[in-house]
């Protein structure tokens, strides 16, 4: 075994590293951390990373990727993370780069394929999932919003909800019903769908995080054919098959936002003594540690697979999403708890600490648990496809 | 990165399975725990054979010179047995410090011994107030002409009653560091001066009190320098904690397994147990538990083969195993309902080890505490 990048990958770190040292300025960070989380500087930033093949190195070349593995993607998407600047599910090519990407480039046609991927791979667009629905979360294959053949075009009607991005995403990758009589994971299809199209409204929905998710209302869009992505009601099939890349959260906040509680606890004292001499808040910083190195094994492990064309062995990745997802409340919830005061503070008020950061990833940190699959499904699948159980 | 097992680590793995599913029933285990010895010669004999002892001791040595990450998968399938046989105290505790000692004519006389099954070895270190810092160790040896005198009292020493040579760490200077007045010495186990109570533990495991009356050893029987013991102790160690991890993961797997198995057999309601979400649930966390574990011990065994430093991510496997094990067989009892409490069943044997094993080389606390200091804290 071994357990550290190869040499090949370190140097690409680093000239990642290097790279992002330089480009994530403080206008791109202050735009990521606004409500809306992108504009004009994200932009920017999203194609130059295109420009230097970087923002979806998992792409083949003749699509703007470099044909690289996804150990590569995850150096980068790590680093961005660290930086702060993939505020949780959304951002920075993760539905384009490896949920929309990855299943257009096996089921989708030539023209969909040479119209889309080269854009994504470049930085200059984005596709906001259209999964959820209100009465479509967890029961996903429930989902409603129809679809209905005409002519050339496809007619779609129903709602979204919790679709993070549709706000300035030019993409909407949208899972419908096709088929009503079929049974509920038999009668999905899939759509790329232009965002402009009449009859599209986007309705901001505010989360705790401060951050904007949308509603969003379909009323009679047309949707040509061609925008249709592999075969009509295969979509299930497609939408699990990119599930797995859903659940590969990465630990760049965390790490750093962990430094930031370290270096708080050398620099603070309570009643005239370090609080870093206290044997309690040792305990549990060290605590955090332990779990933060448990969750980098988990996922260096799934990557390795992925990087040696391995499908993680089943519930892997949902083990990987279970557990980094609750390590981020943990960690804040404890964070909190050991910065004491000072850790309520948000970033912009007086006496703030540590930039207001264990406050923000608190509120954060709840939906890490939900999206993406909440905890309990995480768990049944563990249960069923991991270890067999009956259903 | 590459975590795939070498081809190597895959033969190790099936006949160490192999051998044991023949040699090692639970039937064994539970005759050990009554048995005074607490082991089964027989066994020792056998792993002896097959080269086991001497896995990762030198080829000059009579070793088979395999690397300290074979030896943890290696370990990981006698965990899943509970095999009962003092392999850890004699191959680690007892046999590395004499090869990371310096008097060749040490390692000539006892690891050749050792890797043939010839001798029983294991470290006395931690004393009536346990601990496994430099501190803890106040058993004092005064020089007297040529020779050292053991006064003190070690207590929680594995297997000591039935030890051939105790590697024992004795106090030689009170007055600087406590780190830098540690000596090691060899010691007769069957020395006169020496008296032992097996103790009566929670898990069966034998752990003794050792009283050292006058013992007196010689400049020949220090084992590395004088007053310089605690480098070795440190070292060896991590060693020892990163590999009771690693039996620690193969009973944390097998108790898994059973789970699995009873959850999918025992019916309640008309359907097996295993169909309901609570019961899923349970054994989902004894999978990530374990999971976690399982590559965090082998993260620090990676460590140790290539002779990095290994403190951080023993401790963090220790730690995590102290916990994670506890609660893959608190969650393996529940799911085995009112079958997990009777004695028959297996998985008591192992969740009473589970408990003890969190205890021998460093508990939670201790390791949270190394952790800690390596952060910078």
């Amino acid at each position: 075994m071994d357990f550290e990048l190869t040499e090949e990958q370190k140097r690409f770190k680093k000239e990642v590293c290097a790279f992002l040292d330089k480009e994530v300025t403080k206008e791109l960070l202050a735009e990521s951390e606004s409500p809306k989380g992108y504009g004009p500087f994200s932009w920017e930033f999203m194609r130059k990373l295109g420009a230097k093949r970087w923002l979806a190195p998992t792409f083949p070349v003749e699509y703007g990727g470099l044909g690289l593995s996804q150990a590569y993607r995850y150096i980068v998407q790590h680093e961005l993370d660290y930086r702060n600047i993939i505020l949780y599910l959304r951002g920075f090519g993760l539905i384009g780069v490896d949920m929309a990407g990855p299943v257009i480039l096996r089921h989708g046609s030539d023209a969909l394929k040479a119209e889309i991927l080269p854009k994504i791979a470049a930085g200059e667009i984005e596709l906001a999932l259209g999964y959820t629905e209100p009465q479509a979360g967890s029961d996903l294959s429930r989902l409603a919003i129809r679809a209905v053949e005409d002519g050339d075009d496809f007619v779609i009607t129903g709602q979204k909800l919790f679709n993070t991005g549709c706000h300035f995403c030019q993409y909407h990758w949208l899972a419908t019903r096709t088929d009503p009589d079929a049974p509920a994971n038999k009668g999905i299809s899939l759509f790329v769908v232009d965002m402009k199209y009449p009859g599209i409204t986007v309705s901001p929905i505010w989360e705790i995080a401060d951050k904007i998710t949308n509603a969003v209302f379909y009323d009679e869009v047309r949707v040509p054919k061609k925008y249709l992505v592999g075969e009509k009601n295969k979509g299930w099939y497609y939408v699990t098959e990119a599930l797995d890349n859903e659940r590969m959260l990465v630990l760049g906040r965390i790490e750093e936002t962990f430094g930031e509680l370290v270096r708080y606890v050398k620099r603070t004292s309570r009643n005239s003594v370090p609080i870093s001499k206290d044997p309690l808040v040792r305990q549990k910083i060290a605590d955090l540690a332990i779990e933060i190195n448990i969750a980098r094994n988990l996922i260096h492990r799934v990557v390795w697979w992925q990087d040696n064309g391995i499908r993680p062995p089943a519930g892997h990745t949902a083990i990987l999403k279970l557990f980094v997802s609750e390590l981020y409340q943990k960690v804040a919830r404890e964070g909190l708890e050991i910065m004491g005061f000072y850790g309520q503070l948000r970033k912009h008020s007086k006496r703030s600490v540590a930039e207001g950061k264990m406050e923000s990833l608190f509120r954060g940190a709840y939906v890490m648990t939900i999206g993406g699959g909440t905890s309990e499904i995480m768990r049944t699948l563990i249960a069923t496809k991991g270890l067999g159980l009956p259903r | 990165m590459d975590f795939s097992y070498t081809k190597q680590e895959k033969v190790i793995k099936e006949t160490a399975r192999k051998l044991l599913t023949k040699k090692c029933p639970s039937d064994l285990v539970r005759k050990m725990e009554q048995d005074p010895k607490g082991y089964s010669p027989e066994l020792w004999h056998d792993i002896a054979e097959l080269g086991w002892l001497g896995f990762i001791l030198p080829e000059e040595y009579e070793g088979f010179g395999g690397s300290f990450f074979e030896l943890i998968v290696l370990l990981e399938e006698m965990g899943r047995y509970l095999v009962p046989v003092p392999f850890v105290p004699t191959v680690i505790l007892g046999a590395l410090p004499i090869l990371y000692g310096r008097s060749e004519k040490q390692k000539q006389e006892f690891l050749p011994r050792i890797a043939r099954g010839d001798l029983i070895l294991t470290m006395a270190l931690t004393e009536l107030e346990p601990s496994y810092d430099a501190a803890g160790v106040q058993l004092s040896a005064t020089r007297e002409g040529g020779q050292f005198i053991l006064e003190g009292t070690k207590c929680f020493v594995p297997y000591a009653h039935v030890a051939d040579y105790l590697v024992c760490a004795a106090r030689t200077d009170k007055s600087g560091k406590q780190e830098d007045g540690v000596t090691l010495f060899l010691v007769k186990g069957d020395h006169p001066h020496i008296s032992y109570t097996v103790l009566e533990t929670l898990d069966c495991e034998k752990q003794c009190e050792a009283v050292f009356d006058g013992v007196e050893v010689s400049e020949e029987d220090i084992i590395g320098e004088y007053g310089k013991g605690w480098e070795i102790i440190r070292k060896v160690l991590e060693q020892a904690e990163v590999a009771q991890c690693a039996l620690m993961v193969g009973g944390a797997e097998k108790v898994l397994e059973m789970t699995v198995e009873h959850a999918t057999v025992r019916e309640q309601f008309g359907r097996p147990i295993g169909s309901f979400q609570a019961v899923q649930h349970r054994c989902a966390n004894m999978k990530v538990d374990l999971e976690g574990a399982r590559l965090a011990t082998y993260e620090a065994a990676w460590k140790i083969s290539k002779g990095l430093p290994p403190t951080l991510e023993a401790s963090v496997a220790k730690a995590w195993l102290n916990l994670a094990y506890n609660r893959i067989c608190d969650n393996g009892h529940q799911v085995h309902g009112g079958d997990g409490i009777m004695k028959e069943q297996d998985i008591q044997l192992y969740s009473r080890r589970a408990k003890g094993s969190g205890f021998f080389l460093g508990d939670t606390v201790f390791h949270r505490e190394i952790i800690a200091q390596q952060l910078g804290l």
